[in-house]
């Protein structure tokens, strides 16, 4: 199936965009006709960011953050203050079961 | 009406007992039930007056502010404008936040944005869209569109924003307001609902340029717990107010853009008030904001979908099928370009052009003090025209988008108003990294001397 997808890919900046492979890999929930309107969204703005590729970018090191910081390091000790109880960890959870989390079952799904 | 005061003349009046937290607090409420249906605040803080009562004798003296929904309030919900986080009550308090809290800023409420702060107009919100109060038939702007409005309609007295490419000044200049955008990483993002981490910049949207600066010098400053903040103690924004200009130089970008026909005239005759005052102002020529577009689009999507993986519904907030049409879009868009066979075409290219970005406005900096340049290719839009297009914010925030992805500063100043439709352009003033204080003292110099901030000069609205 992933393979399938890459391969639809190839053409993405003209044609097409491998709407479900990617749905599926950020774990976004969508329907059929969901899908149809994305892929002409998603194919328009590619071509928006496709101009990005006639520029000269020979010899040129990417920039990930402006800052200039480097290597900024703290203590590696518990700090109390700054800890959630477990009472105030929890209180946002919908499904909370004995002081735990309930999570969705992820392994042996299929 | 105390709502209409700004934040200097409040704090003046505030620190003298001329007027008391009930009066302005009165206003205020009053303001709020008037103005309802420009759908503005979200969440209201119940005991803003009792907080208020309480803080009077601090340097904010109890001043009503209003808070973008993206910084989180202990105790007070904060939903970044999603249902996804629907019922979500902080536990901790965003730096910003607890910086104005405990200096004696005051919460009004939580104002509407476009939903995780993706887009340029409000009309993302998933709690419907916010009215432009100049003119309710157009928008604020966004993605601060709330905290934008807020200000131009006096339910607050000052506010909060945040800023990825836009967002604080964009609003501002559609609301005829001013939005000072701080450096990158001179102000915390700890306790802001991450959007892109490498260009989130949280700052005040005010009334005045005095009265973003004095907000300024209360949030900016290193945290210790956000890293990328800057160890470099903040400048004093007030020093740079009622400053001579005289000698300054100043590089007009942008305006040659054809997308600006309309507009550019207008503007470039209002610049002429900065050379009269002394400053040496000359067209210069910068690299296409066209291409910045694609840069934004790409590392903004890529870092969106990187930090909005954590909404899993299980520790807070609703599960992922809560998400609205943007946010799917951004968050699916940055999964592909950071994929395998893609990041380098995409991502890695992007980061690349941001460089030359980079190189360029350092090129430009050598020549001048300070760049200027339009907040937006135009007016604040009708409501519903975000609804067209995907690349809506993307081309609203087009002359913004290229100082942002490289962390320089901006200030937003009402520069002309349209009689007929009652709606702002914004003069968009830029200054090298670090140097919040060469921006200021121009926005101030221009706004002093021209007829286009509407608490200074009122037009009898």
């Amino acid at each position: 199936m992933v393979n399938t997808a890459v391969s639809t890919a190839t053409n993405q900046s003209t044609k097409s965009f491998p709407v479900e492979h990617v749905a599926k890999l950020s774990n976004i929930p969508i329907t059929k006709e969901e899908a149809k309107k994305l892929e002409v969204a998603f194919v328009d703005t590619l071509k928006v960011v496709a101009k990005l590729q006639q520029i000269d970018v020979t010899n040129v090191s990417p920039t990930f953050q402006v800052t200039g910081l480097e290597n900024v390091w703290r203590e590696d000790e518990v700090n109390e203050k700054k800890m959630f109880t477990q009472k105030q960890a929890l209180a946002n959870g919908k499904k909370i079961y004995e002081g735990f989390f309930v999570v969705p079952q992820v392994i042996n799904q299929d | 009406m105390l709502n209409t005061l700004t934040l200097k003349q409040a704090l003046d009046l505030l620190q003298a007992k001329k007027i008391s937290i009930k009066e302005i607090y009165g206003d205020i409420r009053q303001s709020l039930s008037q103005n309802e249906r420009l759908n503005v605040y979200l969440t209201l803080n119940a005991n803003m007056e009792t907080d208020a009562e309480s803080a009077v004798n601090k340097p904010l003296a109890g001043v009503p502010l209003a808070i973008k929904d993206n910084f989180c309030t202990q105790g007070l919900r904060t939903t970044a404008s999603s249902t996804v986080l629907d019922n979500f009550i902080p536990q901790y308090e965003s730096t910003v936040t607890k910086k104005v809290k405990e200096v004696g800023g005051v919460v009004v409420g939580k104002t509407n944005m476009d939903a995780w702060a993706h887009g340029s107009s409000t009309e993302t919100s998933q709690y419907g869209r916010t009215l432009n109060p100049r003119n309710t038939d157009y928008l604020p702007g966004g993605s601060s569109g709330g905290s934008a409005a807020a200000v131009a309609a006096d339910m607050c007295i000052a506010a909060i924003g945040s800023e990825t490419a836009g967002s604080i000044r964009q609003p501002s200049a559609w609301c005829g307001a001013v939005g000072l955008k701080p450096t990158y990483g001179r102000v915390s993002r700890y306790g802001v609902v991450a959007m892109a981490s490498s260009t989130d910049s949280p700052g005040p949207i005010g009334k005045t340029v005095e009265d973003t600066a004095i907000l300024f010098n209360h949030i900016a400053g290193h945290d210790e717990n956000d890293s990328t903040t800057s160890p470099q103690v903040a400048p004093d924004l007030t020093k740079a107010l009622n400053q001579s200009i005289k000698g300054m130089k100043v590089g007009v970008i942008y305006l040659d853009h054809p997308g600006l026909k309309e507009v550019a005239p207008l503007v470039k005759k209002e610049l002429e008030v900065l050379s009269t005052l002394g400053a040496e102002v000359e067209e210069a020529q910068a690299m296409d904001p066209e291409a910045s577009i694609g840069v934004y689009t790409v590392v903004q999507r890529a870092e969106v979908s990187s930090n909005l993986a954590r909404y899993d519904g299980i520790r807070y907030g609703n599960d992922r099928s809560f998400f609205g049409a943007e946010a799917r879009r951004r968050i699916m868009l940055g999964t592909y370009t950071l994929s395998k066979g893609y990041a380098d075409k995409y991502y890695l290219m992007a980061q690349k052009v941001r460089t030359l970005f980079l190189q360029d406005f350092e090129r430009l900096f050598k020549k001048y003090d300070v760049l200027v340049s339009l907040s937006s290719p135009g007016f604040a839009k009708k409501v519903g025209a975000s609804e067209s297009s995907s690349m809506f914010g993307e081309l609203e925030d087009m002359l913004l988008e290229a100082s942002s992805i490289t962390g320089l500063p901006g200030i937003s100043v009402p520069c002309y108003r349209d009689e007929k439709t009652n709606l702002f352009l914004g003069l968009n003033i830029m200054a090298p990294m670090w140097q919040e204080e060469k921006m200021v003292k121009v926005a101030d110099a221009f706004e002093k001397n021209t007829e286009w901030n509407t608490w200074r000069n009122p037009i009898g609205k």
